[in-house]
């Protein structure tokens, strides 16, 4: 009769994800209610496995301590069942057990300097772009394919595989791939996420569930909120004319383009008074070439263009 | 995910109403586990029985304390085991019973609690840390998924790359090891699936 045991052990843990899992019918209910009610022989068993599983439960407290980024272990502290005192303790002293499970791999970081646009090949025939002073980090992770983007901006175009996903990590957000060709951009107050093809996956810390992002959505979260906008063929494609070397304005304030702009060169552009800053114009400018946007400052808008040491600055 | 959370948080009225017994059966009889299979492995020489000896221990002492509860827990579990190795040697005519005996070795008259319930959170954690490492890597992937980072079956076979069947073989795997592990039964299932 051996093995029987084992059996009922095994049955015992198929109820019990079962019922974990919230898939739950009032059917399921009821033979499970027959079940566990035949004998002790089913019941001391299911005590069993649920025991160690209520127990395992200790471990939601290091949830997005994996990710690795001290960034988001702040903020998960505050939230969690245990209490501040006793959060703090387990993770000093064990915070390191779910990373080294979950990233247990080696990075490679391709950074590229202020204007720079480099592109990336993986084996897979990924590509990632990296816009100008952008950092990313490539994990050697076999099972999950991993990049951290420190900051600025990539555009992944990803070949799919669905047995090993890939995901980009940015602070305490992750993106996963579902088939999918987007861009990510990470600013210093702000996250944008736009999907050309396919879908993408965006999920915060905060977030029980991913936002699954479809073609022409662009997600942007700051801090504590996530808007997602549905944009335009032309507007998301213009968001990413800068692989062709152009950056693309419709309609954007005087303001806004130089600040754009800025993130391509060393040359600041510096919008002295606040009504110049808000004039409009449309045009498709060069992203390293500051002159090609004094130019239209100066003959379009009729601005005064004057350049103090590393900044160019203008005004009416 | 959300709705399985909630319903995990429930009193389980689906799980038969945690009795008395099943609370006396957690905190006093599993935390024996170890002790207990360490127990049998001396006195029983087929090593194949031993989990199914322990299951019957387990519904004996259960069923027992459905009647009654004993005043030692321990001291009853390990007589119920010692009683059970005998009734079984004779019923398999088995010559030598005599280690079955040796039940004062075990000091057993001491019903301390079991290690983790005197265990602070941190111990706990470092136990299940442990035991984690002992799990098959995909299980164990599947648990830490679900566990800590809250996905539900749909998203673990997303992130894992599997189909959501395989997700919950892995999960339902992954939670008998993990008890197995737990309860000191078994060592080591790293490489099997």
């Amino acid at each position: 009769m051996s093995g029987v045991a084992d059996d009922i052990k095994r049955h015992a843990a198929a109820w019990l994800e079962q019922h974990d899992s919230g898939d739950w019918s009032d059917e399921d209910r009821t033979q499970f209610d027959a079940w566990l009610n035949t004998s002790a022989d089913h019941r001391v068993e299911f005590l069993r496995v649920q025991a160690a599983w209520d127990r395992s439960e200790r471990l939601s407290v290091l949830r997005s301590a994996d990710i690795g980024e001290t960034a988001s272990r702040s903020r998960m502290i505050g939230k969690k069942i245990f209490g501040v005192v006793a959060a703090l303790a387990v993770i000093a002293a064990i915070g390191w057990g779910t990373k080294a499970y979950l990233s247990r791999e080696n990075y490679t970081t391709y950074a590229t300097t202020v204007g720079g646009h480099e592109t990336l090949a993986l084996d897979d025939r990924t590509k990632i772009e990296l816009n100008t002073d952008t950092t990313i980090r490539v994990s050697d992770d076999a099972q999950e394919r991993k990049v951290i983007l420190d900051k600025g901006e990539a555009y992944f175009q990803v070949t799919h595989n669905a047995a090993r996903p890939f995901v980009v990590l940015v602070g305490d957000s992750r993106v996963t791939d579902l088939g999918t060709k987007f861009f990510i951009r990470r600013d210093s107050t702000k996250l944008e996420i736009g999907v050309m093809e396919g879908r993408a996956g965006f999920e915060s810390a905060d977030q029980a569930k991913p936002t699954i992002l479809s073609p022409g959505e662009v997600a942007v979260a700051n801090g504590d909120s996530i808007a997602v906008k549905k944009s335009s063929q032309t507007a998301i494609k213009n968001a990413l004319e800068w692989r062709r070397g152009v950056l693309v304005f419709e309609n954007a304030t005087l303001a806004q383009a130089a600040a754009e702009l800025n993130r391509y060169n060393h040359e600041k552009l510096v919008i002295a008074d606040s009504a110049a800053a808000k004039l409009t114009f449309g045009a498709t400018l060069p992203t390293t070439d500051v002159n090609a946007f004094t130019e239209v400052a100066k003959e379009v808008l009729g601005l005064r263009v004057e350049k103090r040491g590393d900044a160019i600055v203008i005004s009416r | 995910m959300e709705k399985g959370k909630d319903i995990a948080n429930q009193e389980r009225p689906d799980a038969g109403a945690a009795s008395d017994v099943d609370l006396w059966f957690v905190r006093k009889v599993l935390p024996l586990e170890a002790v207990l299979v360490q127990y049998l492995h001396h006195n029983w020489r087929s090593k194949p029985d031993i989990r199914d000896l322990l299951h019957d221990i387990y519904v004996r002492v259960y069923q027992a304390a459905q009647k009654e509860f004993p005043d030692n827990t321990k001291s009853f579990v390990f007589t119920t085991a010692r009683n059970l190795l005998i009734t079984r040697a004779r019923q398999e005519n088995v010559v030598s019973i005599e280690s079955v005996a040796d039940l004062d070795a075990l000091d057993v008259a001491h019903d301390e609690p079991g290690p983790e319930r005197s265990a602070i959170a941190r111990d706990e954690l470092r136990r299940l840390q442990g035991a984690l490492d002992r799990l098959a890597p995909r299980c164990r992937e599947a648990l830490l998924l679900r566990r800590v980072e809250g996905l539900s079956r749909s998203e673990i076979a997303q992130r894992m790359g599997i189909g959501e069947h395989t997700v919950k073989e892995y999960l339902a795997s992954a939670m008998w090891m993990l008890a197995d592990v737990l309860y000191g039964e078994r060592a080591d299932f790293r490489g099997e699936q």
